[in-house]
């Protein structure tokens, strides 16, 4: 290469006074960032390759490293910022589209940080949920309007099938083959413990996993992968998803080197193809195609399963939801512009779609409006990062939110944004053997485990420092949040007053 | 349940020690007797060479601590000899002439350094084998700064015997009968890398020949050379003490035939270690395997039987771990099969297989 | 009792279970310290890596002393140096020669040359027992769980 215009982003500095040269960190890095030299005896690093994944930080027995942005910097300029130019250049050379891995990073407002919860004082007690009954258990489907009663005091009211969860904390679709076997076994495992589900994506379900299948929601995506009699039965319920928030409007495609054996079999694909999910389901085109697909899919499954419709936070979401609302479907999921992605072109990325907290506000409003709130469950999904994020959802209308990229988090990610190479370092978002190793379920799973009992713990600590005592009681009470730096326009959308009125 | 079980040993290294093992684990009360003809707590023969180079002390030589005869209850008889024995009586005679009874008797009585008629070996003063403590002590005791000491015999002890002295001012002479050094347990190859380690220590190798004649300080060879010495040490080959068996009555060939459960052909007595003949599982042939991880394991094996168990020793075989003024030798098994060799420098690697099995292979340098 | 257990199928190869027992059994505090000054004792676990196969996966282990019910170590010992201690099959330094009959006999090729004695005595694991480690220092330190401290009542 004559002219170089890739410079490194990182620099890889190592304490020579600590390292040991014990070589794990050449050993654990796929770019081969690290190497040993025997002519001076120590341990050497070219940066060029490195992602920032911190495996090696995190590995090495003295702690004797750490990555740096490099300071080798462009002029400055706040209108063609370094990245900017360095994308162009890559065009330039590729001629191809931008792919990046991961939620959108850019600097758009993050509403979670500007709505404030409310707490009890003196008027309206607070509750302890270490001393009194403190319910966080959710159902997910269609609630009746009104329940009948026999004269013996039974149910006469005819309720459809719910999703169960122990807490409003679901883990959200990802598919295997954009993240690993390993991945998928500890998602499936925690959900089982925790009494909550996860989501196979649209890369079928595993055959080791049909086990946890009462924890499972199964995904029939537009490329259908997968899907089969069996596939649709072993589920709690089943998600068609339309759209995701990572890239609203289009498909999604999965580089044929990752398509090994075991992802073959599991999407019924040959392997080696690439898997590409077209943009619409080609046999939906209108509201009442999808109505159509809903219940087909009930009539397969004998009328036994909760029907998904996952959709992407998009401008007229609210009516894209009431639509959906209508359709027969039991629970909507809508997904926010920040949600994560194995892979997708950057600029759709960061560019299309709303925040989820503005799309949750106005479609549980509009449901609301329309008196169909009831006809569905809400959840949603886009950068869910701590319990406070939880409640605001749920204060603001959602049922449940779906986690992803905080689930991978506790598995290990430390959002490097490298998946779409497979070379994931952590196991996580690679199909290679010896990376894949590196993901024992054993731990990922207590991991993810401790990470959803210790958000659901702090739900119940901020929702008795409320007064409230249960999820129900919470979701859509927009009185319980105030806006903070929010103009009058975004707050008329969430719905909720500014701190202080 | 108290056990009156009368177990009388017949040697005092390893066999005998594993026999002990084998015992108690079976039998806690039943009555051990230790009978030695050397003087000493039981000690690790191979260890003599160490001792005499200075690399151990007397108590390091122990071959198990102090008060081993004390925690098991073992009664011992050292300095004694035992002349006989009467299996019908189960008896057997001791040098003085009492007689002391037993319930299931051990032999263990090792192997003796083979002295061969040599013409004039008579005459020479300061001769000695190199087998026991008692053997290194009188070596030690007779050489001198700027001795010359000459070594007949270049097989495993004759070349222990010549490191152990490696610090010392002597010049050493080694000579064999063979065309190689360590030829019972090194190929062609091995042994000439071997023979020029040794050589670059300041050892002189005259082999393919042997002594026509002693005369005092002086040995002339079938080749006609003269070789001065003031220090002989004889370590041609041991031969395994059998005439107690074989006077008894019972089956002797080269060594003491037992069958897998180390019983001999006499009723109530068992045999172990050196002075038995064992069957080589790797040729397939039944040979003097005087080795002592072999010793040790068929002691533990007449033990426990001897206790009333029922055991095999299945896995006899030829192995070797021993390393010459600090070249390191791993060897094993048969050389006969295909053989696979790896050679670089010092290192030598040779594998052999057969019937698709690894069947032996010798090792050297780094191990 | 407890042993050291090796799972294959986590075992990455990375080399940090012989640095963390080389650490433990220095005697050093500072475990760079003990690297630095060369202090850090022979590792008595060894990795042995697989060939890669041709879809890039190999399998890897880390090789330790089983602790044998029947250890043909100790029987094979030509000064007594091994013996049995409480199930840990130990290892007095002050008696060994370095014969490497132990080396020889050993059917897991888990008896290391001990390198601070300049290749002249042999070491193998003790579970820890004569060092201030506590739990053995290779299952402490292994990041993927593939090295376990567990009670498995057969040999």
């Amino acid at each position: 290469m004559p002219i170089n215009y890739f410079s490194q982003e990182f620099d890889v500095v190592r304490d020579p006074n600590r390292c040991i040269k014990c070589r794990a960190c050449e050993r654990q890095c796929a770019n081969e960032v690290h190497f040993y030299d025997p002519e001076t005896d120590s341990m050497r690093a070219d940066s060029l390759t490195c992602v920032d994944c911190q495996r090696c930080v995190s590995i090495c027995p003295t702690r004797a490293l750490k990555i740096v942005k490099t300071d080798n910097t462009f002029r400055e300029n706040h209108n063609w910022s370094q990245q900017i130019m360095t994308e162009v250049y890559r065009q330039a050379e590729s001629g191809g589209v931008l792919l990046s891995s991961m939620g959108n990073p850019k600097d758009y407002p993050v509403y979670w940080d500007k709505i404030l919860i409310n707490a009890s004082q003196v008027t309206n007690p607070s509750i302890d949920p270490l001393r009194e009954p403190m319910e966080t258990k959710v159902f997910l489907g269609q609630k009746p309007e009104e329940i009948k009663f026999n004269v013996d005091g039974s149910i006469n009211t005819k309720i459809t099938p719910q999703v169960e969860l122990n807490m409003p904390i679901m883990f959200s679709a990802m598919s295997y083959g954009s993240i690993s076997k390993n991945a998928h076994e500890s998602l499936a495992r925690a959900a089982t413990e925790l009494g909550t589900c996860y989501n196979t994506g649209e890369g079928g379900l595993h055959k080791d996993f049909y086990q946890y299948g009462a924890n499972t929601i199964v995904q029939v995506a537009s490329g259908r992968f997968g899907i089969f009699k069996d596939y649709l039965e072993a589920g709690a319920a089943i998600e068609i998803k339309m759209g995701q928030g990572a890239k609203p409007g289009i498909g999604g495609h999965l580089p044929g080197i990752k398509i090994r054996e075991d992802v073959s079999k599991t999407r019924m694909i040959p392997m080696g193809t690439d898997a590409i999910s077209p943009a619409p389901h080609h046999d939906i085109y209108s509201i009442e195609d999808l109505r159509q697909l809903v219940f087909s899919l009930k009539e397969a499954t004998n009328y036994e399963k909760p029907i998904i419709v996952k959709i992407a936070a998009v401008h007229n979401v609210a009516a894209i939801a009431s639509g959906i609302a209508r359709s027969g479907a039991d629970i909507i999921a809508i997904d926010g512009y920040r949600g994560g992605t194995g892979a997708a072109p950057t600029r759709i990325r960061d560019n299309v779609g709303i925040p989820i907290e503005l799309a949750l506000a106005s479609v549980d409003q509009r449901l609301r409006d329309e008196g169909i709130r009831n006809n569905v469950s809400v959840v949603v999904a886009g950068s869910i990062r701590s319990a406070a994020d939880c409640v605001k959802a749920i204060a603001l209308g959602a049922d449940a939110v779906y986690i992803g990229t905080a689930a991978l988090l506790a598995l290990g990610c430390h959002l490097c944004r490298s998946c779409h190479s497979g070379k994931c370092n952590w196991g996580i978002a690679t199909q290679r053997p010896d990376l894949v190793k590196r993901l024992n379920p054993e731990i990922g799973y207590k991991r993810l485990v401790n990470l959803v009992k210790a958000w659901n713990h702090e739900i119940m600590e901020m929702m008795g420092g409320m007064g409230i005592n249960s999820v129900e009681a919470l979701r859509g009470n927009r009185l319980m949040l105030r806006g903070i730096g929010l103009n009058e326009k975004e707050l008329s959308i969430l719905g909720i007053s500014h701190a202080g009125e | 349940m108290q056990s009156n079980m009368k177990y009388v040993i017949i040697g005092n290294s390893a066999a005998a020690i594993g026999a002990v093992q084998g015992i108690r684990e079976y039998d806690k009360d039943g009555q051990i007797v230790i009978i030695s003809n050397e003087s000493y707590h039981t000690y690790s023969r191979p260890l003599i060479s160490y001792w005499l180079e200075g690399k151990v002390t007397e108590e390091k030589m122990r071959y198990r601590n102090a008060d081993f005869y004390e925690k098991n209850n073992i009664d011992t008889l050292f300095d004694t000899t035992v002349t006989s024995i009467d299996s019908d009586k189960k008896e057997i005679v001791i040098q003085n002439g009492n007689r002391i009874s037993y319930d299931k008797l051990l032999v263990a009585t090792g192997s003796r350094p083979f002295v061969p008629p040599m013409d004039g070996l008579d005459s020479v003063e300061k001769k000695f084998t190199f087998m026991s403590y008692d053997d290194a002590k009188a070596l030690k005791a007779a050489l001198f700064d700027g001795a010359k000491v000459l070594i007949i015999g270049a097989g495993l002890i004759g070349l222990k015997a010549a490191e152990a002295m490696q610090h010392m001012n002597v010049k050493m002479t080694v000579i064999d009968l063979a065309d190689r050094i360590l030829p019972s347990i090194l190929d062609a190859d091995a042994s000439a890398i071997m023979q020029s380690y040794i050589e670059n220590k300041g050892v002189k190798f005259i082999l393919n020949t042997s002594v026509s004649k002693f005369s005092k300080n002086n040995a002339v060879l079938k080749t006609g050379e003269s070789v001065d010495f003031d220090v002989l040490i004889l370590a041609v080959g041991v031969r395994p003490n059998t005439s107690l068996i074989s006077e008894a009555g019972g089956n002797v060939n080269r060594g003491i035939i037992t069958d897998l459960t180390q019983m001999t052909t006499l009723r109530n007595v068992y045999a172990a270690g050196d002075c038995t003949e064992s069957h080589d599982i790797s040729s397939d042939t039944d040979k003097i395997l005087a080795l002592l991880p072999n010793a040790f394991m068929q002691g533990e094996v007449a033990g426990k039987n001897m206790a009333g168990k029922s055991f095999y020793y299945l896995n006899a075989i030829p192995m070797n771990a021993i390393g010459f003024f600090g070249l390191h030798i791993i060897t094993a098994g048969s050389y006969e099969g295909e053989a696979y060799v790896e050679k670089d420098g010092e290192n030598y690697k040779k594998l052999v297989i057969k019937d698709n099995k690894l069947t032996g292979y010798i090792l050297m340098g780094d191990v | 009792m407890k042993k050291v257990y090796v799972n294959e199928d986590w075992c990455l190869g990375c080399h940090l279970c012989e640095y963390y027992c080389a650490f433990a059994n220095s005697g050093e505090t500072d475990m760079i310290n003990a690297f630095k000054n060369n202090k850090a004792a022979t590792p008595r676990i060894t990795i042995e890596e697989g060939e890669k196969s041709a879809d890039g996966s190999n399998v890897n282990f880390a090789v330790s002393c089983r602790h044998c019910d029947d250890p043909a170590c100790v029987k094979g010992c030509i000064t007594g140096a091994l013996s049995i201690k409480d199930g840990v099959i130990c290892i007095d330094e002050t008696r060994c020669v370095g014969c490497y009959t132990c080396v020889l006999t050993c059917p897991y090729g888990c008896i290391v040359v001990d390198k601070s004695s300049g290749g002249k005595t042999i070491t193998k694991c003790e579970l820890c027992t004569k060092n201030s480690s506590g739990e053995p220092a290779c299952v402490k330190g292994c990041p993927n769980k593939a090295i376990v401290f567990e009670e498995r009542g057969a040999k």
